[in-house]
């Protein structure tokens, strides 16, 4: 099994340019500029991030081992990416002894065209869908409308955004860009045979859609949906969801389409113990989602009895060979990066222009559609889409590093430009960028400092090589900072440069205090450093300031909780 | 080449140009926990209730009489029953029981005005109760179409914590994990409950079994 390849293992290669949503028309700064002076959006989405960010915390403090949870989430993924092969291999056979069919497809274009030919297959001319990251990336539903196919989301946030012609901004709630007054108006145009007296009380609207596909469920004989894991071990196929609409395109058509990422696939059904608590405190900050479907190829007389699997690459192994963005595959889809990030929460989730926005966008878009230099390619600028704070790295439940990846790809795609402005500037941080363990280890150090500070908020000094963080220095990040300038982050990273130079240059110097800059964008030593705590505008988030660290003790009892 | 061979092909030229790290799964996360029954049942009742599912605990001897009252009250006048439920459950009732059949399509479970089920497992940490369609459950469809969902559930099921409830799982069946009444936040983080699954889950609790 080991010698398919001769000679040299080839790279291998990125979804397609101009394929799939992996990709939006202007470079982030752009992009951003619009939807930051977009208020209702920035107020929707600061409401949402906020909320959801406070009950995750609620949830996972209240577990006594969630740092050993997050521990074992993170090696599973590992180990599941050391040993692709073979799981792929055992999720096939499994599968395919239950009575399902499994499917494989280079990119998306592939993917799109068998899940197309298996719709026709059955004689349908639609399909009910469950809201998948898979199928949007890969542009599915615009395939089969091409195709003479009807595509149906059923999952409330996705048929706002199908029947506005709208896309997704939140990965959780991707139509929280919209308020109730306009979900209105969107039913009232586009929903055959609505109320015209509908008014705008959220259970309405939501039994409004619930009349609408009621049918649609009832009629229609294919469904298509994603996965949130797939257990080699077993077959076991699994969808998390809060509605229902996902039990009923499971359980009530005749046949289901599945599409998945070849990264989804877990070991063990054991492993289900782990994410199962790590998915949903993380995601929605509930102890539990409503609903968890699991099945395994087909039952009779239970559910849909033909049963297909299309495991997707498109760019995943190209992600898989590069050894530090290997990382961005172990998402779960949380969303919980995209909650505490103070980029996303400015910007949101359109300026990211493809299907996975916010912190983990930045990294996984990139490694799975690629930067193309030659092309000007707009995924070339959402490395620097973030300030680097570090607060999607403290709360990712699988512990993905995103800061070193974002800095890796920063890195990547420096080389891969001409001589450029940027390119200058860039190689100016040259020492900081070869080495993004050095810069996260410095930065977590600067958060582990408010944690570590005493009572009076001060510390004294961080231990060498960091010490050149402590110092007092003199930062240009005026108070009314504007986004485009901090996104531009040249002299961020300049700064950065400096500040590592210094740390490996003055071992032990005593230093003052660590802490956000003023506006709360930069993490630097910032001139009213004096202070701890979030930024003066209070939307900072970083390591520490709400509560995310682990306090002494949370995690060393195993008492049972009630 | 097939595709099949492509991507496998291209994993293995992935792994092999970028080195695998060392790994072993820390298993360190709490697993075999045990609860004195009053503790597991305590928990569990309080994470049901905080999803706003309608919790009633009984002894079995009661539990047709609860059963019953629940229906009444919910004013269910057509009830579906998968073909294993012990119908002894269903004796204080007095509405039309309908004994599901697969063979019934989906569209017409839409008929009933409830359904009242068993369960297989059920994890007291998180308020989440297991379905794995055995006889006593039926068919997925059958607990979902139906607007009204009652559930019993016997406390000797119920297990402390996540890992101790999946431990108790058969992996091939179908397998529904159901933590309170359908919900939805989509529309400005406000909660609706009750989109497309049923709208009311009502637990009943055998305390000695
Ligand atoms: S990167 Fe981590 S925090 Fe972000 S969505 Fe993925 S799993 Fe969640």
């Amino acid at each position: 099994m080991s010698s398919t390849f001769l000679g040299m293992p080839a790279a291998p290669p990125r979804s397609p340019y101009g394929t799939g949503n992996l990709r939006g028309e202007r470079k982030f700064p752009a992009a951003a500029h619009d939807e930051l002076r977009d208020e209702q959006l920035r107020r929707n989405l600061g409401k949402a991030t906020r909320t959801i960010r406070g009950k995750r915390l609620d949830v996972t403090a209240e577990l006594p081992d969630w740092e050993r949870l997050r521990d074992a989430g993170s090696a599973i993924k590992t180990d599941t990416m050391n040993r692709l092969p073979e799981l792929l291999q055992e999720l096939e056979r499994k599968v395919t002894e239950h009575g399902g069919t499994v499917h494989w497809a280079r990119d998306g274009v592939e993917a799109n065209e068998i899940v197309t030919r298996l719709v026709q297959e059955t004689g349908s001319d639609e399909v009910i869908k469950v809201k998948s990251m898979a199928t949007q990336e890969i542009g599915l539903n615009e395939h089969l409308t091409s195709r003479g196919i009807t595509a149906y989301e059923t999952d409330l946030a996705e048929l706002i955004v199908q029947l506005a012609d709208d896309k997704p901004s939140h990965i959780l709630v991707p139509a929280i860009h919209r308020n109730r007054e306009e979900i209105r108006e969107i039913f009232r145009a586009a929903i055959p045979g609505v109320d015209p007296e509908l008014d705008s009380v959220p259970a309405h609207l939501a039994a409004a859609a619930r009349a609408y596909l009621r049918e649609k469920f009832m009629t229609t004989q294919v469904a298509v949906s994603g996965a949130n894991f797939g257990i080699a071990e077993t077959g076991t196929l699994s969808v998390v969801e809060s509605e229902g609409n996902g039990r009923m395109c499971l359980t009530l058509p005749r046949t289901l389409i599945t599409v998945m990422g070849i990264e989804k696939v877990l070991p063990r059904y054991q492993d289900l113990e782990v994410f199962l608590q790590l998915l949903p405190r993380s995601s929605t900050g509930e102890r539990m989602n409503p609903y968890t479907s699991m099945w395994t190829g087909v039952t009779p007389g239970d559910g849909p009895q033909e049963f297909h699997l299309v495991l997707l690459d498109n760019g995943r192994t190209a992600a898989l060979a590069d050894e530090v963005g290997r990382d961005a595959l172990n998402c779960i889809r949380c969303s919980a990066c995209l909650n505490v990030c103070p980029v996303y929460e400015r910007a949101g989730g359109h300026a990211y222009g493809s299907t996975y926005p916010g912190p983990i966008g930045a990294v996984l878009t990139p490694q799975l559609a690629g930067m193309h230099a030659a092309k000007d390619d707009p995924n070339s600028s959402l490395p620097y889409a973030s300030t680097l704070c570090g607060a999607c790295f403290d709360a990712c439940p699988v512990k993905i590093d995103i800061p070193s990846l974002l800095v890796e790809l920063r890195h990547q795609h420096t080389e891969q430009s001409g001589t450029t402005a940027e390119k200058l500037a860039m190689k100016a941080a040259a020492q900081v960028m070869k080495r993004p363990r050095l810069y996260t280890a410095a930065q977590k150090a600067a958060g582990a400092g408010r944690v570590v500070a005493g009572r009076d908020g001060r510390i004294s000094h961080l231990p060498p090589p960091f010490a050149g963080w402590t110092d007092s220095r003199d930062i240009p990040a005026p108070p009314k900072q504007t986004f485009r300038a901090w996104l531009a982050s040249a002299e961020g990273a300049a700064e950065l440069r400096a500040a590592a130079e210094e740390g490996a240059r003055k071992p032990g110097h005593d230093g003052e205090q660590v802490g956000p800059g003023r506006n709360g964008t930069h993490v630097s030593p910032g001139r009213d450093a004096e202070q701890v705590g979030p930024g003066r505008d209070g939307t900072h988030v970083s390591p520490g300031h709400d509560g995310e660290h682990v306090s002494p003790g949370r995690d060393d009892e195993d008492g049972d909780q009630g | 080449m097939t595709a099949r061979e492509t991507v496998l092909g291209r994993v293995r030229d992935a792994l092999a140009l970028a080195p695998r790290p060392e790994v072993t799964v820390p298993r360190e996360y709490r697993t075999g926990r045990t609860l004195p029954d009053g503790e597991r049942l305590a928990l569990f009742v309080d994470r049901l209730t905080d999803y706003r599912a309608q919790v009633h605990t009984c002894t079995a001897d009661r539990a047709a009489e609860v059963i019953a009252d629940v229906l009444r009250e919910r004013g269910a006048r057509k009830v579906g029953v998968p073909a294993g439920l012990d119908r002894g459950l269903l004796a204080g009732y007095d509405g039309e029981v309908r004994e599901d059949d697969s063979n019934i399509p989906a569209p017409r479970l839409d008929e009933l005005d409830g359904v009242v089920t068993g369960s297989a497992v059920s994890c007291a940490e998180t308020g989440t109760i297991f379905l794995d369609g055995s006889a006593d459950q039926g068919r997925r469809a059958l607990s979902l179409v139906p607007d009204l969902h009652v559930c019993v559930v016997d406390l000797s099921s119920v297990a402390a914590g996540v890992p101790e409830a999946v431990a108790r799982l058969v992996p091939e069946r179908p397998t529904t994990l159901i933590s309170g009444p359908s919900a939805t936040s989509d529309i400005e983080l406000e909660r609706v409950e009750g989109v497309h699954g049923p709208r009311t889950l009502d637990v009943v609790i055998r305390t000695d079994v």
